[in-house]
């Protein structure tokens, strides 16, 4: 009878689980739903078919130029990430492997600028980047993020590594490798799950950032958050288009999630199953 | 060559002393084995050796060098880990280069090597498969192998049979001592199995708690122990210790007699005792004696001796293979 209990249990979770998924999605399937319908389906109520239009993508796209948006949150959200990467492994590295007795303190320092409200240090940041010119520049903007994503970064590769047995990182010691061979021929291919998880993740976090992305830019270093943002206001709402917006900003993102969706679990419960 | 000299060598993590000062030689050529129980500072000295540590004060000579400083990779060793530390993302091939490359040597030397290395160590047919793929003796010789290349002044092994099975142990063993006589390489060895230490030593130096007890040739150390604590450690069964009234006779604080010098009889002898465990291993039966005043004594028999539990028998240690020490737990000679 324990058998038929268990698989009573497993239905129960799996029609939980996608229920739960699916009022998650519902946000973003009815955002595209409501990409393919006119303004005057949009404000109609509640509505699964959409008459299929592609009117609101034409208008948008004649309104703004979707693609100069798109190079910049590429250009901002891979930038970022990958100077965060060239920063992170060094430092997750040493953490890692030659922990001081204030190392468990650093990490925590790192994690705790997480907690506070972007809100809070947002007049301080604004006018550093005033004064150093940097106000809408995708160099100010990928900095930014690179600063805000940094300690996630740490923090994932530092516990990725710590699944490396340092006992393998000694003999390479003791083979004659140099620090950075240490590093380029041993650590960092035994690491390339971890890091290509920590990656994708770190992507999805600045494409998806707004908060600075919208105050720190206007036109030339705006990416697609911003261009989502550029349909909400002046003129009222029209739900279809800013709908068509969204979902051409989450798009990208969506499609490379999907495809890295195995890496990106795996890289997130790592540790947790071992 | 492969001359290591250690003198006054101490490490102390934090205020933690873990080799209070250490002096030791060893010769060109030897097999040396540290031995001791979990904890006596065996690992952490062959690590001063490799590099991995940095000593606290003391120096380390390789071969009238003083390389105390040097980094682990320049000073002419190489290492066998315990678990093997195999790179698991390279072939069993490049696992064996990697020294080699990491030294810039020309590719076709490296392929010679390789070659070699592999055919000594029968891995010949396993270069392309990855260290995941083998079994556990397989990825202990690649390590072996990954060391042999290298050509070192001196072979670093850390417990390197211990994750093995009984079995693949004693042929692992073998095949170690008999690379020895092949290389003629001086080995370091750390283990804390005294069978080990026994079999495969031409030199075994006893460690407790960071100090040396003794150093000695295998049979030295089991005939001429220097102290209860070396008496104790050599020898399988473990020696028997008596004292008070038992020791009297002999002018000693304690005594020591090993399981195989006590005869047995079930008439008369010097100790009486109840049998209780015996364990048969065919050639041999190692009987656990209840004896009043000492306590369990083992005692080593032939593998037809015929006693059963309870029964009463008499124990004689065999003259001249009493050991004897004084108060402090050194011999007395």
């Amino acid at each position: 009878m324990a058998r038929a209990v268990s698989t009573r249990r497993t239905v129960f979770f799996t029609i939980v689980a996608w229920i739960i998924a699916l009022v998650i999605f519902f946000p973003i399937f009815y955002t595209i739903i409501t990409s393919f319908k006119s303004e005057t389906e949009a404000i109609q109520g509640f509505n699964l078919i959409p008459s299929g239009t592609v009117e609101s993508y034409q208008a948008v796209q004649a309104q703004s130029n979707y693609f100069k948006f798109f190079l910049n949150s590429v250009i901002i959200s891979v930038g970022s990430t990958l100077i965060a990467l060239l920063i992170s492994v060094p430092a997750a590295w040493s953490m890692a492997f030659s922990p001081t007795n204030k190392t468990k303190d650093i990490l925590m320092w790192m994690l705790s600028t997480k907690m506070m409200p972007a809100a809070a240090v947002m007049v301080p940041i604004y006018l550093l980047f005033r004064d150093f010119g940097l106000l809408d520049s995708r160099f100010g903007l990928t900095m930014m993020l690179t600063m805000i994503n940094l300690p996630i970064v740490v923090w994932m590769l530092y516990t990725y590594f710590r699944e490396i047995p340092g006992e393998i990182l000694e003999a390479s010691r003791m083979d004659g490798a140099s620090l950075w061979g240490e590093i380029w021929y041993v650590l960092t291919p035994m690491a390339v799950p971890g890091i290509a998880s920590t990656m994708l993740l770190n992507i999805i976090l600045a494409w998806n950032e707004a908060f600075w992305t919208i105050r720190l830019t206007t036109t030339n270093a705006a990416p697609l958050t911003a261009f989502i943002a550029s349909f909400s206001s002046p003129q009222g709402l029209f739900w279809a288009k800013l709908s068509a917006a969204s979902t051409l900003a989450i798009a990208p993102i969506l499609i490379m999630g999907w495809f890295s969706q195995k890496q990106l679990v795996r890289g997130l419960t790592f540790g947790a199953v071992k | 060559m492969g001359n290591i000299q250690l003198k006054k060598v101490n490490k102390s993590f934090g205020a933690t002393q873990v080799i209070p000062g250490i002096d030791l030689t060893i010769n060109e050529g030897e097999f040396v084995v540290f031995v001791g129980p979990s904890g006596c500072g065996k690992s952490t000295l062959l690590r001063l050796i490799a590099g991995l540590e940095d000593t606290t004060s003391g120096t380390i000579e390789i071969d009238g060098r003083d390389v105390t400083g040097a980094a682990p990779a320049k000073r002419g060793l190489a290492m066998v880990f315990q678990s093997y530390a195999l790179y698991p993302h390279m072939t069993v091939r490049n696992n064996i280069a990697f020294p080699l490359k990491m030294a810039k040597m020309d590719q076709a030397g490296i392929d010679k090597k390789v070659t070699e290395a592999a055919r000594v160590l029968n891995l010949t047919n396993y270069l392309d498969r990855r260290p995941g793929q083998l079994s556990g003796g397989q990825r202990q010789r690649v390590a072996i192998g990954r060391a042999i290349v290298r050509e070192p002044s001196a072979f670093l092994f850390d417990e390197p049979l211990s994750n093995l099975d009984a079995a693949l142990r004693g042929t692992m063993r073998l095949e170690i001592s008999e690379l020895h006589h092949q290389l003629k390489t001086t080995m370091i060895y750390v283990t804390h199995d005294q069978v080990e230490a026994m079999t495969m030593a031409d030199k075994i130096v006893v460690l407790n708690a960071g100090n040396i007890e003794q150093v000695g040739s295998p049979l030295d150390l089991y005939h001429r122990p220097d102290n209860i604590f070396v008496a104790g450690f050599i020898g399988s069964p473990r020696m028997n210790f008596a004292t008070g009234e038992f020791s009297k006779p002999y002018n000693a604080h304690t005594i020591g007699v090993r399981p195989e010098h006590l005869k047995l009889s079930t008439e008369t002898g010097t100790w009486r005792g109840t049998v209780g465990v015996a364990e048969h291993l065919g050639s041999d039966t190692f009987l656990h004696i209840h004896v009043d005043g000492i306590g369990l004594v083992t005692a080593r028999v032939g593998g037809d001796f015929a006693v059963k539990h309870g029964d009463k028998v008499f124990l004689t240690p065999e003259e001249g293979r009493v050991h004897k020490f004084n108060d402090k737990g050194l011999a007395i000679r």
